[in-house]
C-alpha cells in the first residue's frame, strides 16, 4: 500500500483546444496523480508501473495494444462523452481492463441542441442571421419562409434516455411524436410523451417532417440511413443527426440534398470530423453543420468530469463502477 | 326605408337582389320582382329569375353610380366559423383549411373591394395569399388605385395591411369614403395610428391567433442558438479555416436554467409551455396577474419587473409597443441582468434601448443578445450590432412560416368580413 499517494491516472495533456480543462484541475488534483502523455514518455520505466487508469477526455490519449502491453497496472479507462464506438472493448476486457462512459451527463444538453437544430433548420435561423447582417440589405420576407415547429410531426430513431428527452420537448411544441426502437417501451412512458411506436423504421420514415437520430453507433447502426431511407422521407422532411456520422451514409445524403429527395438536414456529428473543406455539404444552403457540439456546456462538462473520477476511483478501489460499459 | 338608387329599371333588379340577399321576407322580394318586371319587362319570377338575372348581368355594366348605397351593399355570405375564435382553445384546425365556399354570391354583386400594396414583389403580398383574397374580395392595389382613383375609391370597403403596408395615413384615409376596416396581417399595430384611424370611422382588427405558435418558437430558437452558440459553430463547421474542433468551445446550458418572461399574453404564455419541458424555472412580469396559467406552467410572478431581471438567466421580451413599454428595457434595467444572461427579443426593436444595449454587449454587462426584431429593420450596414459577436439577429421572421402566413392571412379575412357583415369581431383593436 502507498499509504496517502494518490493514483496515478494518464491524460493526454493539459488546456488549449485538446487538453484537459484547467478549470477542472483543481479537482482533479484532489484526487489523482496527473500524468500527461509527454511526461509519461520522458519517465516511462517509473510511470508504467504505476499508472493505473487512464482519463481519457475526447478520445484521448488514444489506447492501442502497444499502449496496454506497456501499462501491466492499467484497471480502468473512463471516457468522456456517452459514445464508445471509439473504444475496442473486447481489446482492453482482454487485458482485464474495465472500461465507463457518462451516458447521464451529456443527455439534457444533448436532447436540447438536437431540439435546437431542428428549430434552427426549420425556420432557416442561419441563412437569416447572415441575411441579417449581411452588406446587402434587400430583401423580403418570402426569402426566408420556413416551416412551422408547432404541430408537425417528429420520427425519433433510437429512443434511449437522449431520445425520450427530445421527445418531452418536443410535446411541448405539440408535435406528432413517431419512434422508433430496438425495444418498444412500456405505455406509461409512451403515453407521457404521447409517442406512437413504429416497429418499422419505414412508417416512421414516411410519416415524419423531422426525422432525430438518437441511436449509438453499432455494427448494426452503421449506415442506418441510406439511399433507401432517404427515399422513403417526404421530400418536405429534414433530417438531424446527433448520434454518430457514421451512423448515416454520407455520400447518399449529399445526393438526396442535391436532388431535393429531402429538404434540408442538421448535423452535428459527420464522418470524419472535421470534414474536408472541400466537402460538397460545407456549401449547402439547406444544410447546417455544428462542430459535435451537442454536450459543450460548462456545466455539462464538469459533470462528466465528475462522473469520470467517481468510475475511476470505484474501479481502483474494487468496487462496482458507475456507468460502467459492458461488453 | 328601402332606399333604392335613382334611376329605377335595372337598378332596381339590383336593389330587389339586394333585398332577397338580405333576407328580406318573401313578400317584400315578391313585390319588388314584380316592381322589377314591370320596369324591365321580365316575363316571370321564381325559376326564371336567376336566368334573367343572369342575362342581364351579362349584358349590363354597372357603373359606380348605379351600385347600391353604403347600407345595401350585397355582401358574400360566408361561414364565419372564425366568431368563435375567442372561445375556441385549438385554433389550429380553423386555420388549416381554406374557409369553405358557403358563399352565396348573387351574380352581378361585386364583391367588396380590398385595397393592398401589391401583389408579389419586395414589399407586396404573396401571391398565393393573393389568390386567397380573391375569394372573398376584389383585390385593388394602390398602382390600380392610383391610376383610376375616380372609379376605385369608393369600391374600397377594406385595406389588407401586409408587413406593414401600405403606409395607412390621412392622405389615404380621407381619400377612400366607404372604407370601414383595416385588416392588419400580424398581431403588432405600433404602426398604425389608432387614434387618427377611430376618427375616421374605421375599425382596426389583427391576428393574435394566426401569430401565437410560430412566434413561441421563434423565441425558443433563438435561446437555444444563442446558450448553445450555434450560429458561431455553423461558421467554424465550414470555415476554410477550421483544421479539427476545439472541445474547450462551451455554451451555457438551456434545461433548468431560469427564464424570465416579460409579457405573458399568448405568445408569453406559450413560450412558458414550451420552455416548461426544458424543465426551466419560469419566472414573468405583465400587466397583471395569471394565476390559473401560472399553475399550469409553473410560473413565479414578478410584480416587480426587477426582481425577474436579478434571477433570469434568460430574458425574453414577449409585450407589445406602446408608449408604456417603449425603451423598456435600458441601461439600467441592463444593468440589473447578470453577467452571464442573455436577452431575447421577439416583440418590436423600439422596447429595448438600442445603444444601452450596445454598451451592454460591447462591456459584457451581459453576456448575450437575440433579436428577431430592430429598430429599424433592417439596420444600417455600419450600426454598431453588426460587429459584435455576442448577438444573434435574425430579420423580423417570427412569423415567417408557409403555415402561419396563410394562417394571419385567413385571420385577416375573417375579421374584414365580419366588420363589413356586422357581425362580432374577432379580434379588433382599439385605442386607448
Amino acid at each position: 500500500m502507498e499509504g496517502q499517494e494518490l493514483p496515478y491516472v494518464l491524460i493526454d495533456s493539459i488546456g488549449g483546444k485538446h487538453g484537459v480543462y484547467e478549470d477542472h484541475l483543481e479537482f482533479l488534483k484532489k484526487h489523482f496523480q496527473l500524468i500527461t502523455m509527454k511526461e509519461y514518455l520522458e519517465n516511462k520505466k517509473f510511470l508504467s508501473e504505476n499508472i493505473r487508469a487512464v482519463y481519457m477526455w475526447y478520445h484521448k490519449p488514444v489506447i492501442n495494444e502497444g499502449l496496454l502491453q506497456s501499462l501491466p497496472n492499467l484497471k480502468v479507462v473512463a471516457s468522456s462523452g456517452v459514445g464508445i464506438d471509439h473504444l475496442d472493448l473486447k481489446l482492453l476486457s482482454s487485458y482485464g481492463v474495465k472500461v465507463s462512459n457518462t451516458p447521464f451527463a451529456v443527455s439534457t444538453d444533448t436532447a436540447d441542441f438536437g431540439m435546437a437544430l431542428m428549430l434552427a433548420s426549420s425556420r432557416r435561423l442561419v441563412e437569416g442571421y447572415q441575411m441579417a447582417v449581411s452588406p446587402n440589405t434587400e430583401y423580403s420576407p418570402a426569402d426566408c419562409l420556413g416551416a412551422e415547429v408547432s404541430g408537425a410531426t417528429l420520427g425519433i430513431v433510437g429512443m434511449g434516455t437522449i431520445g425520450y428527452k427530445v421527445a418531452e420537448r418536443a410535446k411541448a411544441f405539440e408535435m406528432k411524436i413517431l419512434y422508433h426502437n430496438r425495444n418498444q417501451r412500456n405505455k406509461e412512458e409512451e403515453s407521457a410523451v404521447g409517442a406512437i411506436y413504429c416497429k418499422k423504421i419505414d412508417d416512421l420514415l414516411q410519416q415524419s417532417d423531422f426525422v432525430l437520430l438518437s441511436v449509438s453507433l453499432t455494427p448494426q447502426t452503421h449506415k442506418l440511413i441510406g439511399k433507401r431511407e432517404l427515399e422513403l422521407m417526404k421530400p418536405t422532411a429534414t433530417l438531424i443527426n446527433i448520434s454518430r456520422g457514421l451512423v448515416v451514409d454520407q455520400d447518399a445524403l449529399v445526393e438526396a440534398l442535391q436532388n431535393k429527395v429531402i429538404k434540408a438536414a442538421a448535423l452535428d456529428v459527420t464522418h470524419p470530423e472535421p470534414l474536408p473543406r472541400d466537402h460538397p455539404l460545407l456549401n449547402m444552403k439547406n444544410v447546417i453543420i455544428t462542430p459535435h457540439m451537442a454536450s459543450a456546456t460548462k456545466k455539462t462538462r464538469r459533470l462528466m468530469m465528475e462522473n469520470m473520477t467517481e468510475s475511476i476511483e470505484a474501479g481502483l478501489r474494487g468496487l462496482p463502477i458507475p456507468n460502467e460499459v459492458l461488453l | 326605408r328601402y332606399a333604392f338608387p335613382p334611376g329605377g329599371g335595372s337598378e332596381a333588379l339590383l336593389g330587389g337582389g339586394a333585398c332577397w340577399r338580405r333576407g328580406w321576407g318573401s313578400a317584400h322580394c315578391r313585390a319588388m320582382f314584380r316592381f322589377t318586371q314591370k320596369k324591365c319587362g321580365l316575363s316571370e319570377f321564381g325559376g326564371r329569375f336567376t336566368l334573367l338575372f343572369n342575362a342581364w348581368r351579362k349584358h349590363t355594366q354597372p357603373t359606380a353610380a348605379v351600385l347600391p348605397s353604403r347600407s345595401l351593399i350585397p355582401v358574400r355570405k360566408a361561414n364565419f366559423r372564425g366568431l368563435s375564435l375567442p372561445d375556441n382553445p385549438s385554433l389550429r384546425g380553423l386555420y388549416s383549411r381554406t374557409p369553405k365556399a358557403d358563399v352565396q354570391v348573387m351574380a352581378g354583386e361585386e364583391l367588396p373591394g380590398v385595397l393592398i400594396l401589391d401583389v408579389g414583389g419586395t414589399h407586396g403580398v404573396l401571391e398565393n395569399l393573393v389568390a386567397l383574397l380573391k375569394k372573398h374580395f376584389h383585390v385593388i392595389t394602390l398602382k390600380e388605385f392610383r391610376e383610376n382613383k375616380e372609379e376605385m375609391r369608393k369600391k374600397i370597403q377594406s385595406v389588407f395591411v401586409f408587413e406593414n403596408r401600405p403606409t395607412i395615413d390621412r392622405e389615404l384615409l380621407e381619400s377612400l369614403p366607404n372604407l370601414k376596416v383595416i385588416g392588419n396581417s400580424g398581431v403588432g399595430v405600433d404602426h398604425l395610428d389608432l387614434k387618427m384611424i377611430s376618427n375616421f370611422g374605421v375599425k382596426v382588427t389583427n391576428t393574435p391567433h394566426a401569430v401565437a405558435d410560430s412566434t413561441a418558437d421563434i423565441g425558443m430558437a433563438l435561446m437555444l442558438a444563442s446558450a448553445r452558440r450555434l450560429v458561431e459553430g455553423c461558421q467554424i463547421a465550414v470555415s476554410p479555416d477550421t483544421k479539427y474542433f476545439a472541445v474547450n468551445w462551451l455554451g451555457v446550458e438551456v434545461t433548468k436554467a431560469t427564464l424570465g418572461i416579460i409579457g405573458m399574453g399568448n405568445i408569453g404564455y406559450k413560450v412558458a409551455q414550451r420552455a416548461k419541458a426544458f424543465d426551466m424555472r419560469i419566472l414573468y412580469h405583465n400587466r397583471n396577474r395569471r394565476k390559473e396559467e401560472e399553475e399550469a406552467v409553473g410560473a413565479h410572478y414578478c410584480e416587480k419587473m426587477e426582481d425577474l431581471l436579478q434571477q433570469s438567466d434568460f430574458v425574453m421580451l414577449v409585450v407589445n409597443l406602446t408608449p408604456e413599454t417603449h425603451k423598456l428595457i435600458g441601461k439600467k434595467e441592463l444593468g440589473l441582468m447578470k453577467p452571464t444572461a442573455t436577452l431575447i427579443n421577439i416583440s418590436r426593436g423600439a422596447i429595448v434601448d438600442q445603444d444601452a444595449l450596445v454598451e451592454a454587449l460591447q462591456n459584457k454587462v451581459i453576456r448575450a443578445a437575440a433579436l428577431d426584431v430592430t429598430y429599424p429593420e433592417p439596420l444600417p450596414r455600419d450600426h454598431p450590432f453588426l460587429k459584435l459577436n455576442n448577438i444573434i439577429i435574425t430579420p423580423h421572421i417570427g412569423t415567417a412560416t408557409v403555415q402561419a402566413i396563410r394562417m394571419m392571412t385567413e385571420e385577416a379575412i375573417a375579421n374584414i368580413l365580419a366588420v363589413l357583415n356586422g357581425k362580432p369581431i374577432p379580434s379588433e383593436v382599439f385605442p386607448k
